[in-house]
């Protein structure tokens, strides 16, 4: 078979019952090469590449290999022709080895114990690439990272010329980031290309030799890497610069509002996941809880909110106890969640988006009256909110699930800051969004806190909390490395907290 | 007492075919993401095909083909159903179910009282057969017995040991996973609903063609939902099918032979769901056994090509 030396795809179009998701593209890409696409949430990158990979026919269009025109119609005429997808979720079956997984759909695996051939090939391309897995694990036991390297070795060994990677880098660490970059320049070095979806601009400026640009489905803008920086980027996307920092009143922080002493959390699993943590937020603060993931992060959010029952300690919200699992006396205490998985705890998918705007508060006034819901009442509030949070979609009459993933967060937020919360706990606010959306909600969280409210703001990325938080507090392993403000700390010192060395005296 | 003994032991092997067979067929389906409730409309109906066949042509394997392919055609409704217009799959299999028993019911009518002029043989293995106990117990029975463990073997060495398992394990697991690696889910979907209703078919064609010999409206009594039990039971894996059809096989013999010593037989018929219950509920007490009960992830659950 012959390698990819160019691809082409010529005025490709694609509708879905209410959206034109792309519109007349074309694009080009030729051996070696690494190719950023860029676009907000809902311009069309995903439904593209899907289209490249046989996941969608085109309405229109043609695709070209080396100048001849290929009919992609299933993912294995795709992988025929020499292309391979990582998706945005993975498409890993979790309780399945890493093997098994290689397996699946593996035209040259035997018929016959295909798990012992495909062994040697593994260590094959682990070795050559530096992908280091073991093939015998599930893949609920891997870290996000490795779970992408299973996700790059099925590809190659699939001899995937082309791949294709759709925002590979949002559930990595830093560090993981940079050893998938090592990965990828491997790759192009020998002949590879990769396109790259990703909203981290600094990302597609380091790695990339060229980028194009999808607004609204149109194919905006196109450049080679020398020819542009982060502001052209931006406007490129989004028609105007990002702002470089966020204003934030000068106000000192007030009254505590959430105090937290001793708390011990067990995971799922039965770990001890949070260990003997202390913390106060107060009025006019948000204080950042910086580090990686896996850290007892998520079972402290979910502690807070009253999702989780402690093992021990204490949580006063304004002086009254939360001492069992108990999401709505959390929620009439004043705290309000934006979860880390959207999705699945932050909408209910399938409910109408005015439904959805309400949830939680159903049961108030005015949106209820003793046996009857006022649904009038609740289309006023979802109009708002949709205004107001600029949350882009057709009505409110629309299921959620089919808003892109910064509008649902939009909704989502706008919904838990509408109610004037005391607290808002916000779990990775962020993950996934352009950069407009990003934007927006970070101006939303310090407006928040200049009004009066206290956040507890967890996130992943240093940056987000070195431009939006008053205090930074970093947690490995279940406990607090230090607590510093971002005035009198550097990236790189947080950098080494979130690894456990404690280089703060407290 | 020896001889009660060897008469229980042989008895739960004849009795525990019937389940063994489709619920290795259950197994199947669910492994793919389909539950199918309509085993005992399916098993009916495959016993009663089985039976008019036999009785037309003297010839118990043409019986047995007929069961096959009755309830793979009737399964292949349910897929329909379930996976081309992505109905509710429990409301589906229960009225396959009533379908069946409807079927069966109008078929068999006219058979009622009547012998089969020919049964299904016995397989007698020269040796084998003549041990002393053992040979009794295991080596004198008629090829269904025989036949249902060699499928069963083959199912678990496929499902184990081969890339179709891996293929049919991961259409229930993740079926977008699949789909992306070029996989036809539809298909593997509708095959393996397909390979379970023909299993609970020759299941049926079992109890009227071998075990019972004459027609009697109400012949499965009961297995199919035991079969829904036993699949839980044996948690989706085929080794745990063959241990709890035996089983269950033998509280179903047992039923019998305690009933004139006084014990309820209702106290017994009670048995198989009470001990499914159980595991479930060792499973469940630790993590590792919660992850080992899982059923299959998208059990259940309709799935729309592309969707999202
Ligand atoms: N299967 C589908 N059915 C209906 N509409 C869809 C489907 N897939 C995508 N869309 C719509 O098509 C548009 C483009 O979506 P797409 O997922 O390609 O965007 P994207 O650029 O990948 O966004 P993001 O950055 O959020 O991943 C959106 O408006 C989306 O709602
Ligand atoms: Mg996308």
């Amino acid at each position: 078979m012959n390698r990819i030396l160019c691809l082409e795809m010529r005025g490709i179009s694609k509708s879905f019952v209410d959206v034109k998701a792309n519109r007349d593209i074309n694009l080009t890409i030729s051996s070696g090469e690494i190719l950023g696409l860029l676009g907000e949430n809902g311009a069309g990158k995903t439904t593209l590449m899907n289209i490249l990979y046989g996941l969608y026919r085109p309405d229109d269009g043609e695709i070209l290999v080396n100048g001849e025109v290929v009919k992609l119609r299933n993912p294995k005429d795709s992988m025929r022709v020499g292309i391979g997808m990582i998706h945005q979720h993975f498409m890993l079956v979790e309780k399945h080895t890493v093997l098994e997984n290689i397996a699946l759909g593996y035209d040259e695996a035997p018929f016959f114990f295909p798990q012992r051939t495909l062994r040697k090939r593994i260590w094959e391309l682990s070795a050559q690439y530096g992908l280091d897995v073991d093939p015998d694990k599930p893949i609920w036991e891997l870290s996000a990272g490795e779970q992408q390297r299973v996700e790059i070795i099925k590809a190659l060994s699939r001899k995937a010329d082309l791949l294709i990677m759709d925002e590979p880098t949002s559930v990595l660490t830093p560090q993981e980031t940079e050893e998938l970059f090592d990965i990828l320049r491997k790759m192009s070095s020998g002949g590879h290309s990769v396109i790259l979806i990703s909203h981290k601009l600094e990302e597609i400026l380091n790695i990339c030799n060229r980028v194009m640009v999808l607004r609204k489905g149109l194919l905006t803008g196109e450049a080679r890497i020398e020819e542009v920086d982060k502001g052209k980027l931006a406007v490129m996307m989004i028609g105007r610069q990002i702002a470089a920092a966020y204003p934030k009143a000068d106000i000192n922080p007030g009254d505590v509002v959430l105090e937290v002493t001793g708390l011990d959390v067990d995971s799922d699993r039965g770990l001890p996941a949070v260990r003997h943590l202390s913390l106060q937020v107060h009025r006019h603060e948000i204080l950042g809880i910086a580090g990686v993931s896996g850290n007892g992060q998520q079972e402290l959010v979910e502690t807070i909110t009253g999702l989780r029952q402690p093992l021990s300690g204490s949580i006063l919200m304004k002086g009254v106890p939360l001492d069992h699992a108990d999401a709505r006396k959390a929620h009439t205490l004043g705290i309000t969640h934006v979860p880390e998985e959207r999705i699945k705890y932050g909408i209910v998918p399938n409910l109408l988006l005015y439904e959805n705007s309400v949830l939680k508060r159903h049961r108030d006034a005015p949106f209820s009256s003793w046996i009857q819901m006022n649904y009038g009442a609740i289309k006023d509030h979802a109009g708002k909110l949709v205004d107001s949070f600029q949350v882009d979609t057709p009505s409110i009459n629309v299921r959620v699930k089919n808003l892109s993933g910064g509008n649902i967060q939009k909704l989502i937020l706008g919904r838990e800051i509408s109610g004037g919360p005391e607290l808002l706990v916000a779990a990775h606010p962020t993950y996934g969004l352009d950069v407009g959306a990003t934007e927006y909600i970070r101006k939303q969280i310090i407006e928040l806190r200049d009004s009066g409210g206290a956040v507890l703001l967890i996130s992943e990325d240093l940056d987000e909390l070195f431009m939006v938080c008053d205090r930074i507090a970093v947690m490995f392993e279940g406990r607090f490395m230090g607590q510093v403000t971002p005035e009198s700390c550097t990236v790189e010192e947080i950098g080494l907290m979130m690894t456990g060395s404690t280089i703060q005296e407290e | 007492m020896l001889d009660i003994i060897v008469s229980v032991l042989t008895r739960t092997i004849v009795a525990g075919t019937p389940l063994l067979l489709a619920t290795l067929g259950e197994i199947v389906a669910e492994r793919a993401g389909i539950l199918n409730l309509g085993i005992e409309g399916l098993m009916s109906t495959g016993a009663v095909t089985a039976f008019i066949v036999t009785f037309a042509t003297g010839n118990p394997w043409l019986g047995m083909l007929a069961a096959i392919l009755m309830g793979t055609l009737l399964s292949s409704l349910h897929g329909f159903v379930c996976i081309s217009l992505r109905a509710n799959q429990v409301v589906s299999g229960l009225a396959l179910t009533m379908l069946g028993l409807g079927i069966s019911g109008l078929w068999g009518k006219p058979y009622i009282g009547r012998p089969l002029p020919e049964r299904m043989g016995r397989l007698n293995i020269p040796g084998l057969s003549d041990l002393p106990v053992v040979g009794k117990i295991l080596f004198n029975h008629d090829w269904y017995v025989y036949l249902a463990i060699v499928i069963g073997i083959a199912i678990w060495f496929l499902v184990k040991h081969t890339s179709m398992g891996i293929t049919l394990r991961s259409v229930g697991e993740n079926p977008k996973a699949a789909e992306s690696q070029g996989i036809a889910v539809i298909r593997v979907k509708y095959l393996a609903v397909m390979t379970g209703g023909g299993l609970a078919g020759m299941a049926g064609a079992f109890l009227s063609t071998a075990y019972s010999g004459s027609w009697n409206e109400g012949i499965t009594a009961g297995r199919g939902w035991i079969v829904v039990a036993l699949t839980i039971f044996a948690l989706w894996r085929p080794g745990g099918a063959f241990l709890g059809a035996y089983l269950f096989g033998g509280i179903f013999v047992l039923q019998f032979m305690l009933q004139p010593l006084g014990v309820s037989p209702n106290l017994l018929a009670m048995l198989p769901y009470l001990s499914t219950l159980l595991v479930l509920l060792i499973y469940g007490l630790s993590k590792s056994g919660q992850r080992r009960m899982s059923a299959p992830a998208t059990l259940g659950e309709p799935y729309v090509r592309g969707g999202r």
